[in-house]
């Protein structure tokens, strides 16, 4: 093996892959051989990156001082996780604090909407890093079963419908490029003109990022859906005509179940790129997930903020490694086709 | 004499971006009821076309099939189908598979406990009663078309249609498959069209074997009646003067059709046709 052979799989974590492998199930002596195997080279590949990155951080002088290298930025991580806990913290004590006022209270025998009114205080904290990390999953999520629902359909009536596709490929063509920080600004001031309540049960500024998510991460879903249902083998294809299925039961019997990786190798794109796109969001549309953290750090400009924005990078790209294996393990689940690893 | 199934003057051309593609031209032919007629050729003749075409997932240009007096529209169960490539859903177990035929042929003729025991039964047809809970991706190639034999007979056709079902598998699994196939034909004594490039097994389980001319514009090119008492044994046959007869002239058939458009090409003069044919390197 001399040749660096540069697939997608070149910039994975194996040892991690194989841990959540087992996770999924595999076979644990495969996994426990390929566990010391691939356990050296990237640990190697890590300890060199590290190495170099706090030579080189130690050269580049900022406006908000020294860039951190891989010391700070651990130090900042666990700077974030101690505030977290703090926070929590302070969160149970001021809940505490109001029971103990609400037994006083009603000892006194006071009216009941002086009760009502100390049950209703909230307790208004920051959000924590941590709440951060929590309000991007729900958003991303979000907008990704909205792209889904819609895009998985859409893909089906593409794939059976030569008509329907020619009619789709154009629209599908020109709004897959469209970068979600053009989407943006319209989304929100149309999410603004129609989502008008008194009492919002959720921020407008969640609504702008999950749908622009949702703008940004239906296509490649619907075009691998589209593929898979088009291309489903015309043998099975006969065998539904000549066992005159219906076309609700063909559709549930053959086409589905055929079109089934590609749906998924659809889906898994569609959580990639949403992921990406939804940090740009955020940052722009002030959700108070990730994209707002980096975004407030970077106004913020406190000799910290390079070294927190830092550990947000390496968050993200953490958390977009582990959805997508999240994707392939259910994909492994639901596929009838063990043998094809999609990677 | 009114047949059972009346393949009645087909022919049938194909759009393709070269023009029109006349395939087959004016097919002709009879079929009584338990009757099994091989059906062989040089490959790209256009025999898959026919037996398509009586499946129903072909329309005929010209001409039309039909079955029991009733002419052919579209594809349905009693007209079974067992593909080259078993064609069974990867997703499904063995059994699953045959009982999706059963429910959707029987689903309202047969109770739940009949349509399971009647899966069983067809797939203990076949001796793939042990391997109800497997995948078609964990058996083998024959197996598999044991498979797709035994969903095929589990509808309960009027005619089974078999398009080269043993041609992807190995000579002794082949072997093997063909006396499985004797043996349930003894049983059931259906009526069936089977495609073969095999020229012993076309001896071995036809009455009749119909061979069909090189295409473009293929037809029938000659029919040959095999009169072998049954149950035939192919040890026994090997020696046989009649069955050799036969192979002979299956083989003699074939041999001529294929040094034909060869003759053609290397002199143009000789055919009366002045255009190329489109198919003539196919056969
Ligand atoms: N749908 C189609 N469109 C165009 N040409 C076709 C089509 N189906 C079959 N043909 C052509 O018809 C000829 C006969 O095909 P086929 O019936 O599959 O031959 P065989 O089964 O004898 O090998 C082939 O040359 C093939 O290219
Ligand atoms: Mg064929």
């Amino acid at each position: 093996m001399a040749a660096t052979d540069l697939t997608d799989k070149t910039f994975e974590l194996p040892w991690l892959a194989r841990a959540l492998d087992w996770l999924a199930g595999d076979d644990v002596n495969r996994v426990a051989g390929g566990l010391t195997n691939a356990l050296l080279l990237p640990l190697l590949g890590i300890g060199i990156f590290l190495l170099l990155w706090s030579a080189g951080a130690a050269q580049v002088q900022t406006s908000l001082g020294q860039l951190p290298g891989p010391a700070q930025v651990w130090e900042q991580g666990q700077n974030l996780w101690e505030e977290h806990q703090a926070a929590r913290e302070r969160e149970r004590a001021f809940h505490e604090r109001l029971d103990k006022r609400l037994q006083k209270a009603i000892a006194a025998g006071d009216p009941e909407e002086k009760l009502e009114r100390i049950r209703n205080r909230q307790y208004t904290g920051h959000p924590t890093f941590v709440d951060q990390i929590w309000t991007s999953l729900v958003t991303v999520g979000t907008g990704f079963l909205l792209a889904s629902i819609i895009a998985i359909p859409i893909g089906i009536v593409c794939g059976m419908s030569a008509g329907f596709y020619a009619g789709m490929n154009p629209l599908i063509q020109v709004f897959k490029p469209v970068s979600p920080l053009a989407w943006l600004p319209l989304v929100t001031i149309i999410v603004s003109a129609l989502y008008v309540t008194d009492d919002p049960a959720v921020s407008k500024s969640f609504i702008t990022s999950a749908i622009t998510v949702t703008l940004c991460c239906l296509w490649p879903t619907i075009i691998n859906t589209t593929v898979g249902v088009a291309t489903v083998d015309t043998d099975l294809m006969n065998v539904s005509r000549v066992l005159r299925l219906g076309w609700l039961k063909q559709t549930i019997k053959i086409i589905l179940p055929s079109a089934m990786p590609m749906i998924f190798t659809g889906l898994r794109l569609s959580l990639g790129i949403g992921w990406m796109v939804l940090i740009a969001a955020e940052m722009l549309a002030q959700n108070p997930g990730l994209g707002k953290f980096v975004w407030d750090e970077f106004q913020n400009g406190s000799s910290d903020s390079l070294a927190r924005i830092m550990v947000a990078v390496l968050v993200i790209g953490f958390i977009g490694f582990l959805l997508d294996r999240a994707m392939l393990m259910l994909q492994r689940r639901v596929s009838w086709d063990k043998d094809a690893i999609l990677r | 004499m009114q047949s059972f199934l009346n393949i009645d003057h087909i022919g049938i051309s194909f759009d393709t971006p070269k023009g029109k593609l006349e395939v087959l031209d004016d097919i002709k032919l009879d079929i009584a009821e338990g009757e099994f007629v091989s059906l062989i050729g040089h490959s790209g003749c256009g025999k898959s076309t026919v037996l398509n075409i009586v499946a129903g997932l072909l329309r005929a240009t010209t001409g039309g099939v039909l079955l029991e007096e009733r002419e052919v529209t579209e594809p349905g169960p009693d007209r079974a189908v067992v593909f080259q490539q078993h064609s069974l859903l990867p997703w499904l177990t063995v059994y699953d598979n045959v009982r999706l035929a059963v429910d959707q042929v029987f689903g309202k003729t047969k109770s739940r406990k009949e349509r399971d025991e009647w899966t069983r039964h067809n797939l203990t047809l076949v001796h793939m009663e042990h391997a109800l809970e497997r995948r078609p991706g964990e058996i083998s190639g024959g197996m598999k078309q044991r498979v797709g034999i035994a969903r095929a007979l589990a509808m309960e056709p009027k005619v089974l249609l078999m398009d080269e079902p043993f041609g992807a598998l190995d000579s002794l699994t082949r072997t093997h498959m063909q006396d499985s196939l004797m043996e349930i034909q003894a049983r059931l004594n259906n009526t069936v069209i089977m495609i073969t490039h095999d020229v012993d097994e076309a001896v071995l389980l036809s009455d009749r074997i119909v061979m069909m001319t090189n295409g473009p514009a293929a037809t029938v090119g000659q029919i040959l009646n095999v009169d072998l008492l049954r149950p035939r044994n192919r040890l026994a046959l090997a020696e046989d003067a009649a069955y050799n007869h036969y192979r002979a002239e299956v083989v003699k058939f074939l041999h001529e059709r294929h040094d034909k458009p060869r003759l053609v090409s290397s002199n143009p003069d000789a055919g009366r046709e002045t255009q190329p044919l489109p198919l003539a390197a196919n056969g």
